[in-house]
């Protein structure tokens, strides 16, 4: 069911707003709601402690809290337990968690890892990293005219039985939807293991992971409304458990004897050390943001934004945009303007309050597939209303004049 | 809510007419130091080539892709490194290279601006054979 849709009533409650931003930079990091920055707030002032250890009471209101936003998130993406739900700080720690603990142990000399040319370089480089370790050999799903993964090449390499396919449930540089449940059974069929990159996935698209099927699942708070430094790793419990650390100390740990160690239990087995405990709270409040908005609200507001700035982007003279119609694609919109670097769009855009991306967008071998070294990029979430896009359109015929 | 003023100010038309018609753009043939530079920050290239004559830049050349404020600081650069000795080139700086762009540049644009100069003080001292500390 889709409920209606209040932007209105929804930018009350981020009070960024009132300084007359223009955001259009969301895929990059949201902007965060007085709910998650409230939540975090009173934890530093009402019950601020260490978790997991003390006898005291608002030691255990701080655990209680902290420990409430597993059930939140399992709840949010299906995951079977909460001991699937380890906390990170955030896509990328994940993605790295899986290659050093479960890569490490599984990928040898010889392997085949796929990965797709769309990917973020967080969903690259740990892979590289690992192949050139073990010896193992990386290809590359291209894209297709359109921007979207060329599936015949992806059923290809199928064909040469992976150890691992990983790439992302959605372009955060094209904001192309990847047919992720299709690709994960043909890489399970396959007998590959399967790593979802949901950093785009997860706050616009939402998510089932047991659905989805795939065996791996990383997303960050911060492009959720939550804070930077609390994210998501679900990982299938057995895979898990059969996982040694990634990183090792305080917290992580059953007994410690100077003979050896033994681990604690899922999910603590993988978060060593002193936890970020006001943002993993702070990510429990944007979970709550978020469900009681609806994830089919927030991708019907996306998708109607999206088709506005398409449109609107698609009327601008000398202006190309990059990646899949719009029925096809996340709130996410890669363009170029003839004769404007997207570095000096970003700072003309910047003195109307319009904040927009130029770059690479952490995605290189895309960028170089394109044959371009960047591109501006505007993105959208639950707040995003069409006077910014409006706005944006104003600051490219201001860029278009200056240099005309 | 017109900002026009404040970005003619930064898009001084000097820079556009440097952005536009760049100087000294393009290559040289058997240049005596070649060198380029990226910014891993958006991807740009400059690269520069030299033709020294008894410690004297005789010719330059320089090409890439970049911005507005990269490509009209490294057209800016070549018309004061040609004919300039060598040494006296290495004594370019920061300060030499924001004055003569002569506009305010935040410091998510200042590796931009910079970005010529990089390509000279390593290449020039490369051919010295000394290492130097990028900027």
């Amino acid at each position: 069911m889709i409920k209606t849709f209040d932007v209105a009533a929804i930018r009350k409650d981020f009070p960024i707003f009132e300084t007359g931003i223009a955001y259009l930079d969301s895929a990059n990091t949201s902007q965060r709601p007085r709910q998650v920055t409230g939540a975090m707030l009173e934890y530093f002032e009402k019950f601020n402690s260490n978790i997991h250890r003390a006898a005291y009471r608002i030691a255990e209101e701080a655990t209680v809290r902290y420990e409430a936003t597993r059930e939140k998130v399992r709840e949010l993406i299906n995951a079977s337990s909460t001991k699937e739900v380890i906390y990170t700080r955030g896509t990328t720690e994940g993605i790295n968690l899986v290659a050093y603990s479960w890569g490490r142990k599984h990928v040898k000399q010889g392997d085949l890892i796929v990965l797709t040319i769309i990917d973020h370089h967080s969903n690259i480089v740990p892979w590289q990293i690992l192949a050139a370790e073990k010896g193992a050999t990386i290809e590359y799903v291209d894209i297709d005219e359109r921007g979207e993964l060329r599936q015949d090449q992806f059923r290809k390499l199928l064909e040469r039985s992976p150890k691992l396919v990983a790439f992302g449930q959605v372009s955060n540089a094209l904001g192309t939807i990847n047919p992720a449940t299709e690709m994960v059974a043909a890489a399970k069929t396959a007998g590959a293991t399967v790593l979802v990159d949901g950093a785009q996935g997860a706050p616009h698209q939402g998510v089932d992971v047991r659905a989805l099927g795939c065996d791996f699942y990383a997303f960050s708070g911060h492009k959720m409304l939550g804070p930077t430094g609390a994210g998501i790793l679900y990982g299938r419990r057995e895979l898990l458990e059969a996982m040694d650390p990634f990183m090792s100390g305080g917290d992580m740990i059953k007994t410690v004897r100077v003979e050896g160690t033994t681990y604690h239990d899922l999910p603590w087995k993988f978060e060593a050390g002193t936890q970020a405990i006001a943002e993993v709270i702070g990510l429990g409040a944007a979970v709550d943001y978020l469900t009681a908005l609806g994830m089919d609200a927030v991708r019907a507001h996306e998708r109607e934004i999206t088709e506005y700035a398409f449109e609107a982007l698609s009327d601008i003279e000398g202006l190309t945009l990059y990646g899949p119609p719009p029925s096809r694609r996340a709130g996410v919109i890669s363009f170029s303007i003839e004769g404007i670097h997207p570095h000096d769009l970003a700072t003309i855009a910047d003195r109307d309050q319009v904040c927009l991306r130029a770059g690479h967008h952490c995605a290189m071998p895309l960028m170089t597939r394109l044959g371009v070294a960047a591109t501006a990029r505007a993105s959208f979430y639950v707040y995003t209303q069409k006077d910014e896009v409006d706005r944006l359109v104003g600051s490219i015929k201001e860029a278009q004049r200056i240099f005309a | 809510m017109s900002s026009t003023a404040a970005d003619d100010q930064f898009y001084r038309e000097y820079i556009l007419d440097h952005y536009k018609n760049p100087r000294n753009f393009g290559r040289l043939e058997n240049p005596d130091i070649s060198h380029e530079e990226d910014n891993p920050l958006c991807g740009d290239v400059i690269g520069m080539d030299f033709r020294v004559k008894d410690g004297v830049i005789e010719d330059i050349r320089f090409h890439g892709r970049g911005c507005a404020i990269s490509q009209a600081s490294a057209s800016l650069l070549t018309e004061r490194l040609k004919g300039l000795r060598l040494e006296d080139a290495k004594k370019i700086g920061k300060a030499d290279v924001l004055g003569e762009l002569g506009i305010d540049i935040s410091p998510a644009r200042i590796k931009c601006a910079l970005l010529s100069l990089k390509v000279l003080k390593v290449g020039a001292y490369g051919l010295a054979g000394n290492d130097e500390d990028e900027e």
